[in-house]
Parts: C-alpha cells; structure tokens; sequence
C-alpha cells in the first residue's frame, strides 16, 4: 500500500489491523502520554479547499506523536493561484515532506497527487469524490460502540449526493455486511452509480425518503447536512430538510444501543435535545479523527505501533 | 461472396487502408476518431447498412493513401472494437491489423465528468480510461473513477 486514496486501498484485514492500532494509540491522541513514533517526519498539509476538522486532526496526530507538519497555506497567497499545475505543487511538496495529506476541490485529484509523487498520499476529500480517512475513524467510533462492523442495520441520511462521507462510508460498510437505508430527500439520492457498485457487491440497500420510519430498527443512524445552496429556493429547503432532522422525541422508541453519529459541522440536522442522549456519538466521532489518523499515518509510513503503550485501553 | 460484393461497391483502392466490420451506422464515428473528417486531402469511401454474415450489417471505410498507425488504429475500439483492419500496397493486401482496447484507453480522450482533475488540460500526466467492461463497453476514469457516457466521449478526443 502507498497511500490511501480510496477504501478500495485497505483490505478488511487492514482496516481491522489499523483500527486496532487505532485503540492502542487513544492514550497518546489523550495527550496522557507521549510516544514520539514519528520523530523526524514531517506530514505536509495541502489544503486547496477549507478543512477544520481534518487538517487540524492530521496536525494534532502528527505532533502527538513527535512528528512535523508543514502547511500549504492560504491558496489564496500560495503558487497555486499563480496558476500551478497540481503536477508541479506535488513534485515540490513532495521534496520537503514524507507523507502528505490533501484536500482538493476537483474529483479525482487524490489519485493523480499520488500518481506524481513518491511520498504516500492521504486523500482528505476530492471533490465530491471519496474521503477515506473520514471513513476510517467513523469505523473506528462504530466499533467501539458496538464491538464489530459486522452485519450492522446503517441509516444514512440527507444529502447522499454531494455528501463524500457516505460515499467512502457507504463502500466500506457493505464489506462488512452491513446492511444500508439510505434515506434522503429525491433531489439528495446517491448516485446511481455508487448504488449499482454496491449492489454489485451483493449489497442489501434500500432507498427512502423517509428518515424517522427506519430509526428504530438500526444500529446505526448516521446524518449528514442538506445545503440551502442545492436548492432553486428558501421554501423549497426548508420543506425538504426539516424531514431530515433528529430531536431527542424521535429516538424515544430505538434500540438501546443504537448511535446517532454525524461527520460535523451541523446546523440543525441534530437538535441539541439529542446531545445528552445515550444514542449522541458525534463529539467522541470528531475526537476519534485523531486517532484513526495517528494509525493511519504510522502505517503509511511503515512505524508499527508497539502492542503494549500504557494506558492504553481496546 | 456477399463480402466480396460489399467490398466492390465502392472501387478497390491502390495505396491505404480499409477498415471492415464497424458496426451498422458507427462509421461517421470513426472517421472522427481517426481525425480522417478534417482532413480533406485524401480521398475517402463509405459504405454504409450493407450485409455482413458476421454482424447482420455493418459500415466500411476506405482510405487512400494513408497508412493508418497501430496507434490511431486502438481509437476505434471506443465505437469499433471488433473492425477488421487491412493495409493495401499496390491492390493487394499488405498487412493485416485487429483494434487492441487492453485494459486502459491512454491520451485517445479526455474524462467526461466536468469536474475531474483531467479538465485542467495543463496538468502533464496522462489522460486514462480503465475498460471495466468490453460488451457492452464501459469505462471509467482512472483518476475521478467516474463512469464514461460514451455519446459525450466521441467529442472529447485528444
């Protein structure tokens, strides 16, 4: 493996692997202690579009563990609005940095990054393309909550067209034999194209309009946000969307141990009613962005993460 | 016999290249492909919708005095990709060539999706097409993985 572009990268035995890495690294991500795995690396940061989240975890991940982390900067002010090739940025970035972690507006840029460079690329979103990254740590928060990814009952819900979340998630969960509900207003379907893929992978994938008539069966209810900007206007958002919202009244009849879990930044998909509920995963989730990228950055880089860290907790 | 009559349809040529068995009405296709439309300095027949045991129907073209490459030649397989191809030297038949799609279509036509990295067409690396099927033929992108639209293709060559 070289990077990570796509979860067609990890096979099943990966994922497992790096998510037990994963566990293993939750006291050093805790700052409880320090392990320097990856003292003298440096991870440089190319951001060609806003990240709050994923850039700061990739830079909390790499310094937890002793390593560097070089920035792109503003686009705005760096060479690429000069007019740069994204050739010619990797093969210069690629020269400071050992691994690289990337945002790009552009499906596809992640693999063409990759296809330019030496260093391991980490794909954190193209376009509306894949997000692998995101994907592994909301395997990881699922597995925690339930102890396997096996055979689970997954709603995914809102905007599963431009949403590259679900699509990343969507792929790896039918691997695991999850069965899917995608629930999301007609204009917000996923593509035909990734449901045909998933089908073709023997998935048992069901599509809906309707969001609360399939919670109380699943294991896991996973929201996304619907933009107001998809829209041809106000009214018409507001009527679609609020079929798309979870207050803590909702969730009053679900499996005890089901989890609401949600990529952030929300609006109001997620009532704040449901935040003090058992089912609310999504702070943990974000934490967990941290550790799922501390894995995943050893195992691109070819440090093992040593069995026995103190503190450490499965 | 029924081939032999399709083929005098039009005059046997000299110098060039025919190329048989397109399938029925894809022959204006592959003259685009080829580049052969804009370019008016060599004479060109078509026979188009005549029998063929093969195929029920099919298109021919014949071009005069023109040698087509192996490389030009692997373009047809986007609409063509059974054609039957013969270099002709002095009436007779020189050499004979078959359409190679292998698994990837490279620098022949560009993504059709408008928002993959490959519309930047300052960007140096090569454009690339992975086949994930060949009957019926599909494509995707190797770098945005998006599926081609076949139609939307033909006007995207290189």
């Amino acid at each position: 493996m070289k990077g990570l572009i796509t979860m067609d990268d990890l096979t099943n035995e990966d994922i497992l692997s790096i998510l037990e890495d994963a566990a293993r690294l939750l006291p050093v991500a805790r700052g409880e202690t320090f392990l320097p795995l990856l003292q003298g690396k440096i991870l440089g940061n190319l951001f060609f579009e806003p990240s709050t989240r994923t850039r700061m975890s990739f830079e909390t991940a790499m310094k937890r563990l002793g390593g560097d982390v070089v920035n792109l900067g503003d686009v705005k002010t760096s060479s690429v609005v000069k007019g740069e090739t994204l050739f010619d940025t990797i093969q210069m970035v690629d020269g400071y940095t050992d691994i690289i972690a990337m945002r790009h507006p552009r499906q596809g840029a992640a693999r063409y990054a990759q296809d330019a460079a030496r260093v391991p690329i980490l794909n954190g979103g193209d376009g509306a393309g894949h997000h692998p990254t995101q994907t592994m740590l909301d395997l990881f928060t699922i597995l925690q909550s339930h102890g396997t990814l096996e055979g689970l009952s997954v709603v995914l819900a809102g905007d599963l067209r431009y949403g590259r979340t679900v699509h990343s998630l969507s792929h790896a969960l039918v691997r695991f034999g999850c069965k899917l509900i995608l629930a999301s207003p007609e204009l917000l379907r996923m593509p035909t194209e990734i449901i045909e893929d998933l089908r073709e992978h023997g998935a048992d994938v069901t599509e809906t309009e309707d969001l609360l008539g399939n919670i109380n069966e699943a294991d896991v209810v996973y929201m996304t946000r619907i933009q107001k900007e998809r829209f041809a206007d106000e009214d018409e958002y507001t009527k679609v969307a609020g079929a798309y919202k979870l207050h803590a009244r909702d969730v009053a009849n679900v499996k005890a141990e089901m989890i609401i879990m949600h990529p952030l930044p929300r609006v109001d998909e997620i009532h704040p009613s449901v935040d003090s509920t058992r089912h609310a995963r999504y702070f943990e989730q974000a934490f967990n962005g941290v550790v799922a990228r501390m894995a995943l950055l050893c195992r691109l880089l070819n440090i093992e993460v040593p069995a026995d860290i103190q503190g450490g907790e499965a | 016999m029924a081939d032999e009559h399709n083929m005098r349809r039009v005059t046997a040529i000299r110098n060039g290249t025919v190329i048989d068995h397109i399938p029925s009405g894809q022959s204006l296709k592959v003259l685009e492909l080829l580049n052969i439309a804009r370019d008016t300095s060599v004479p060109v027949s078509l026979v188009m919708n005549v029998p063929s045991k093969k195929m029920g129907s099919k298109d021919i073209v014949k071009v005069e005095d023109r040698e087509l490459t192996q490389t030009e030649l692997d373009r047809l397989a986007l609409v063509a990709p059974d054609s039957s191809i013969a270099i002709i030297r002095a009436y007779t038949v020189a050499e004979k060539l078959t359409v190679n799609l292998g698994e990837e279509v490279r620098n022949v036509v560009q993504c059709t999706f408008s928002n993959c990295i490959t519309q930047n067409l300052r960007e140096p690396l090569p454009h690339r097409l992975r086949v994930t099927s060949t009957d019926p033929l599909t494509l995707r992108c190797h770098y945005c993985q998006r599926p081609q639209d076949l139609d939307e293709l033909i006007h995207n060559l290189l």
